[in-house]
């Protein structure tokens, strides 16, 4: 009796406790999506307006995140970074997605496909992430679209080895020869019985594809081949500040906070996304 | 004997070995058996004696290597893909592991759905009524049927899976095993729903298992193999009190007699199944046969009947 109440509170909890999950994440991520949408009407001016009288001055009632190294509003330039650090994330987890989840499912499931295919794969896996996407943008000039092909080139292997570990081992489940036995098309079977059950590797890797990309969008701004020179990212806003982080941490810190608060809340939507759409979680009363 | 709905004639499925090109896996070697129509024909053997090979060869889920599987005057081998499906219909297999045999992301309807859908059977609104129909004929409440396979335990999954075999009103199945997997008091209930529909639905089934005492209570007809080949067959009586192989007294002695003071005459074998990469020469049972000299690692013995009906493949007439 005692015991089932306290499995029951157990059970209630988790519940409780994956819902919490999904909010606030979903929560954190709206309001950072909708802080980049409507950045002109939450911010004092523009984020390129010099001021060269403030230069690194700390946070203040003026300036709530101080002001940089050419005296500009680090808030207002957060607020627009986040389009191009949002916007470059979701974009290359998203044809990350499409392009790796296609190609892991073909060479996963057709035998026939998979030697070239994996060995492509394998090909693009070789080369160091960044090198990559350094040689990539350089070769085709930096733009927000050229950045975006060059990390989705970049994590669009690792999605798709991942599917295809997954559909290998799903295909051969005695559910798919059911299928077969019945005479279920090939199309059906990866569509239903193999796509469906690849739901959480896909949102666990697209999360952290979002995240990635994000950071490596920092790097290449770094190195001078980001998506624009001109317009602010957490990425370069970090990259910036690195050399006056002695003088003006602030600088480096908010930034920071938000590719890291923004990373955390995807993190908790994938995992909490993960588990609604179990089954097995979703009615474990 | 009435006329054989399927005839599985010098069946042979062999399996590369990784790495090793000139070498295979002999996992079906020779096999020839029938299964007359409306009976149930059991395949006993060993793991690793090619049983389960044989039922998804007949399938078609695995390539056979050569030989000929006539259903209905047919032979399914040498047809195409696109002329198999069309004969899918009528041969349907239940899975040893009710775990692994429904996909978890789908309800109990979408998966009986999807059988009755791929043959366009029951279309549109007759489909939800149609699959209560099916739910309630292997014995599970139809208001369930929104559920998703975990809710169930192991034995009413096996009754989904029965279900979905028996959706497209097959005339062939093949029972892999069925219910090895199974609590032994659920394991009875499981038979006898399979006893009960092949006899309602006049179906003729190959029950593949190792628990003889299974086959004896259901199968008419008996096949026994070791290693890829057919030992013995018989008719069930003939089988279980006049078995002539010596690899058949051998299983049948292993059988646990549920009897106060039973003292067992057991006959054990030594060592393991050897490996069917590398079978042992002539009849493949002799490295672990008490009575096997000195022609048995040389002749192929071949199986030759003894009585109608009853074949075995030993070229030893005297073993007692």
């Amino acid at each position: 009796m005692t015991t089932a109440i306290l499995s029951g509170l157990r059970v209630g909890f988790a519940h409780a406790m994956r819902r919490s999950t999904l909010t606030i994440g979903l929560t954190v991520l709206a309001v950072f999506v909708l802080a980049a949408i409507f950045a002109p009407l939450l911010t004092p001016g523009p984020p390129d307006v010099l001021d060269i009288g403030r230069r690194m001055r700390p946070p203040s009632s003026d300036h709530w995140m101080g002001t940089d190294e050419f005296g500009r509003d680090v808030y207002t330039r957060l607020v627009y970074g986040g389009r191009l650090s949002l916007g470059i994330g979701a974009m290359t987890a998203f044809f990350s997605a499409i392009f790796g989840v296609t190609l892991g499912l073909l060479a996963g499931f057709f035998p026939v496909l998979d030697r070239t295919l994996s060995r492509v794969i394998d090909a693009m896996m070789a080369f160091p992430d960044i090198l990559l996407a350094i040689a990539l943008v350089a070769a085709l000039n930096p733009s927000v679209a050229n950045v975006v092909l060059a990390l989705t080139v970049v994590y669009t292997p690792r999605i798709a080895r991942t599917v295809r570990a997954s559909t290998l081992v799903i295909r051969e489940l005695p559910y798919v020869e059911a299928a077969r036995a019945l005479g279920v098309s090939s199309g059906r079977i990866l569509r239903v019985h193999v796509l469906r059950n690849l739901v959480s590797p896909i949102i666990v890797q697209g999360t952290f594809v979002f995240a990635y990309a994000m950071l490596a969008e920092a790097s290449l701004s770094f190195l001078g081949v980001g998506a624009s020179p001109e317009r602010p990212s957490w990425g370069t806003m970090i990259s910036a500040a690195r050399s006056y982080y002695r003088q003006a941490d602030w600088l480096a810190l908010y930034p920071g906070l938000a590719i890291m608060i923004a990373v955390l809340s995807l993190q908790m939507v994938g995992d909490a996304l993960r588990d609604v759409l179990d089954p097995k979680l979703r009615r474990s009363v | 004997m009435s006329k054989a709905l399927l005839r599985v004639e010098s069946l042979r499925t062999h399996f590369p070995v990784r790495g090793d090109r000139r070498r295979v896996v002999r996992a079906v070697d020779d096999v020839t058996f029938e299964v007359p129509a409306g009976r149930i024909v059991g395949l006993v053997g060993e793991s690793g004696s090619g049983k389960t090979t044989i039922g998804r060869s007949i399938l078609r889920l695995v390539q056979a290597t050569s030989g000929r599987v006539i259903f209905d005057g047919t032979d399914l081998l040498a047809l195409s893909e696109r002329e198999m499906r069309g004969f899918r219909r009528q041969l349907q297999i239940i899975f040893q592991d009710p775990f692994s045999s429904l996909n978890p992301r789908m309800t109990v309807a979408e998966i009986i759905g999807e059988a009755l859908l791929t043959h366009d059977l029951a279309p549109g609104k007759s489909r939800r009524p149609r699959t209560a129909e099916l739910l309630e004929r292997v014995g599970l409440d139809a208001a369930q049927m929104d559920r998703y396979p975990h809710e169930f335990s192991g034995g009413q999954r096996q009754r989904i899976g029965i279900a979905r075999a028996i959706a497209v009103e097959p005339q062939f199945i093949v029972a892999d095993e069925a219910v090895s997997a199974l609590d032994v008091s659920v394991q009875a209930q499981v038979l006898n729903l399979l006893l009960d529909l092949q006899q309602a639905l006049g179906l003729t089934m190959l029950f593949i298992a190792h628990d003889l005492a299974v086959v004896e209570y259901l199968c008419d007809d008996v096949v026994v193999l070791y290693l890829g080949r057919v030992m013995e067959r018989a008719p069930r009586e003939r089988l279980y009190t006049g078995a002539r192989h010596p690899y058949t007294k051998a299983l049948l002695s292993a059988v646990p007699v549920p009897e106060l003071g039973h003292i067992r005459d057991r006959m054990l074998l030594k060592g393991d199944i050897p490996s069917p990469i590398d079978p042992p020469s002539g009849c493949v049972f002799r490295t672990r046969c008490p009575y096997a000299i000195g022609d048995c690692a040389s002749v192929v013995p071949p199986l030759v009947e003894v009585a109608p009906g009853h074949a075995k493949a030993c070229i030893r007439d005297d073993v007692p």
